[in-house]
């Protein structure tokens, strides 16, 4: 058994953090999330080193990776809330991969890897929805309800309203159908939300991301800070809960990783396992920001300083596809499925 | 990343699995009090001894197998999901064993190691003191040279098995002008001695897994200081250290069955219908998940890397929270009768309350996670 990732694995990470590092300063971020522009420069420098379409089938000129792969990117892009629309991108892409006819692989996938479409997805309610992340720069948006069916349609044939949410480092805009209008009803896919659980690893891992990130943040704050002549993370209620922010991220990293691990090891467990990574990834996202705001006292509280840009992604990705309660209510069912075939099994 | 067990480690299972099926421990003793019970498990061992499989982790020089960790790991896993006794001599097997093999002399160890395999000789551990729990470096139980033996005189707590045993791995103080930490020394102590008094240490579950030791200038021979004097410290580390990794995976192994069975009875009640009920078993199976995950995870980073993690102290401190939040939830699942004497729930809450506490109390780990972890300064406190 081995959690680890391959040297070229590795390679993918090692080289996303050195350019985001360079790329994606704080005040780069700052400077985007403030003008609430994307970052279109470094847009354009991801696409051309393949990064929108690693995960997509190089029959459709992706990279023809997996999806641990696409976790590793989703996390670094996280870790340093670089103000591009890769996210939903992405998500997008994964539930066209895994949901549409071939013909409609062969329209739509070629520009999402290529990132010259710009993909979003969303959560709807009878073909409105109300949040849509990244909608005000996709070209392309699908559309999920409840019921597990998908619908693609492209922006300048539904009703988009840009909107302003707290989290200015990626655009916004709330979607409608609109059935009068010529191609307003957008496209149905035929399997549906078969790629929810793919993209739920990507929300997932870039939610890993943040909190590594805000624990990271916090931890160096508190050994610099001092009151009463020490480090404040030298006294115990800051210092542990220091140590209870840790506990959740690796909680949220242990269940994205395995989730990502399952989809192509063992598929039949990843939407057992997607559920259980977004539960785990949107608690800790939400908690560890919010504990990071507490550890750095005042000036967490001011928006000068940089956790705050922390804590509304991760409150932006906790609430997409739904945060703990829908995963575990989702989880619930899985087992109580479960039980039931246990239970209606021949005994002996 | 591959989270399937190669061919080696299936086959180790497999063959594991099989002997166990084919070999089951008697049936538990519902009658006849604790001595009945440790007779139960010390017949246990001589099965699993008999079979070979005592303490696989074992070099096979000294009657193990040599397994490596992650087999170690299945071994426990396996144990757990029978739902077989722990040994009779689990202390000597997982924690004075190793603890020999690392520090022990040739004559120590061929003194000793086979008789803690076949269970001939049950081990405890004489370390916490009335006023020397989480500071254990704190010790106060003194050990004074005589000729070539050495006079003890103390009190220990916490000892579990101790009316059983005939060896007692025993940290004492041999210097007091030393720092703290410098002046122990670890000993292994005869049991069968009148200086040394056993009272039971009746815990709330009712029932007394430990003891106090009364210690009154009880002797011990030169010869069974191990590792050297003033040395015990390090050798006392060597013990803790072990304690945590085996055990463990028997551990999570049982949290899962528990859960099981919780939801089990949810299905049967229709609790899954009820949103409240349905978050709370699912958020414990995503726990559960977690710690097996993190457990595994751990492990295999040692095992590949030689680097721990940060897993060891993550694990235990998320295990035992969760064995409380379940064991609490079966309460409100199961109904009151949950809370009648006599009812395994009952023992199982009331025997969670210890969890946080033993093997390192939360608070500890906290510290650990928070100092070695993520390297946080630690405030100053008296040394």
């Amino acid at each position: 058994m081995d959690f680890g990732l391959t040297d070229d694995q590795r390679e993918i990470q090692r080289t996303a953090r050195e350019l985001l590092g360079v790329r994606a300063k704080p005040e780069r971020v700052r400077e985007h999330a403030e003008s609430a522009r994307m970052d279109a420069e470094l847009w354009r420098e991801l696409c051309e080193l393949g990064w929108p379409g690693i995960a997509i089938s190089d029959e459709y000129g992706g990279g023809g990776l997996g999806l641990i792969e696409l976790s590793i990117l989703c996390e670094e892009l996280g870790r340093s809330l670089a103000p591009v629309p890769f996210l939903s991108s992405v998500m997008a892409a994964s539930v066209i991969e895994h949901g549409s006819t071939p013909e409609q692989r062969e329209r739509w996938l070629p520009g999402l890897a290529s990132g010259e479409t710009i993909g979003a997805l969303g959560a709807a309610t009878d073909g409105a929805a109300e949040l849509v992340i990244g909608g005000a720069d996709a070209q392309l948006i699908v559309l999920v309800e409840d019921d597990g069916s998908a619908r693609v349609i492209s922006a300048d044939e539904a009703e988009v309203s840009p909107l302003a949410s707290i989290d200015p480092t990626r655009s916004a805009a709330r979607v409608e159908l609109d059935p009068n209008r010529p191609g307003g009803s957008g496209e149905t896919l035929p399997e549906g939300c078969a790629g929810l659980g793919h993209a739920l690893v990507a929300v997932s891992s870039e939610l890993v991301g943040v909190c590594e990130r805000a624990l990271g943040m916090t931890v160096d704050y508190v050994k610099e800070r001092k009151q009463f002549g020490v480090p404040v993370g030298s006294f115990q209620a800051v210092s542990h809960r220091c140590a209870q922010m840790l506990l959740e991220t690796e909680q949220a990293r242990a269940t994205t990783a395995f989730a990502a691990w399952t989809a192509d090891a063992d598929p039949e467990r990843l939407a057992e396992a997607a559920a259980m990574a977004k539960a785990a990834a949107s608690d800790a996202g939400r908690e560890v920001t919010a504990s990071a705001i507490q550890a750095h006292g005042g000036i967490g509280f001011t928006w000068e300083a940089d956790v705050h840009w922390l804590y509304k992604r991760a409150q932006l990705d906790a609430a997409l596809l739904g945060a703990g309660k829908r995963h575990r209510a989702r989880l619930a069912e899985i087992l109580a499925q479960r039980l039931d075939r246990i239970a209606a099994a021949p005994s002996g | 990343m591959d989270l399937t067990f190669n061919e080696r480690e299936t086959a180790f299972r497999d063959e594991l699995r099989g002997w166990l099926a084919e070999n089951p421990p008697a049936p538990e003793p519902r009658e006849g009090g604790e001595g009945t019970h440790f007779s139960w498990r010390r017949d246990w061992q001589r099965r699993l001894y008999d079979g070979g499989w005592a303490a696989p982790s074992w070099p096979a020089e000294y009657g193990g197998r040599g397994a490596t960790l992650t087999e170690s790991a299945i071994y426990f896993e396996e144990l757990g999901r029978a739902r077989v006794p722990m040994a009779a001599n689990v202390l000597g097997l997982l924690l004075g064993g190793p603890t020999l093999m690392v520090w022990g002399t040739d004559e120590q160890k061929q003194r000793h190691l086979a008789p803690i395999l076949s269970a001939e000789e049950i081990w405890c551990q004489g370390f916490s003191e009335p006023d020397a729990g989480s500071d254990l470096a704190a010790l106060k139980t003194r050990a004074v040279k005589d000729g070539d033996e050495w006079v003890v005189t103390g009190q220990k707590v916490w000892t579990s098995g101790a009316q059983y045993s005939k060896w007692c791995m025993l940290v004492a103080r041999t210097d007091s002008e030393a720092a703290k930490h410098k002046g122990l020394t670890y000993f292994l102590m005869d049991m069968e001695q009148d200086a040394v008094q056993v009272r039971p240490l009746r815990q709330i579950t009712g029932e007394a897994e430990f003891n106090e030791l009364f210690i009154e200038e009880a002797r011990i021979p030169d010869a069974n200081v191990l590792g050297g004097v003033g040395n015990g410290w390090k050798v006392a580390l060597t013990t803790l250290m072990n304690e945590r990794a085996g055990l463990g995976f028997a551990l999570q192994v049982r949290l899962r069955q528990l859960l099981d069975d919780v939801l089990a009875v949810a299905a049967e009640k229709g609790l899954f219908q009820d949103a409240l009920y349905a978050d709370a078993l699912a958020e414990l199976h995503v726990r559960c998940e977690s710690i097996r995950l993190l457990a595994w995870k751990g492990l295999t980073d040692v095992e590949k890397y030689g680097q721990p993690g940060p897993e060891g102290s993550l694990v235990k401190w998320l295990w035992s929270d969760t064995n409380q939040r379940l064991t609490q939830l079966a309460v409100d699942v199961i109904g009151p009768r949950a809370l009648t004497a006599g009812e395994s729930w009952s023992y199982e809450l009331l025997r969670a309350r210890g969890n946080t506490i033993e093997g390192g109390t939360t608070e500890v780990l906290k510290n650990i996670v928070a100092e070695r972890v993520l390297g946080l300064p630690r405030l100053k406190v008296a040394t």
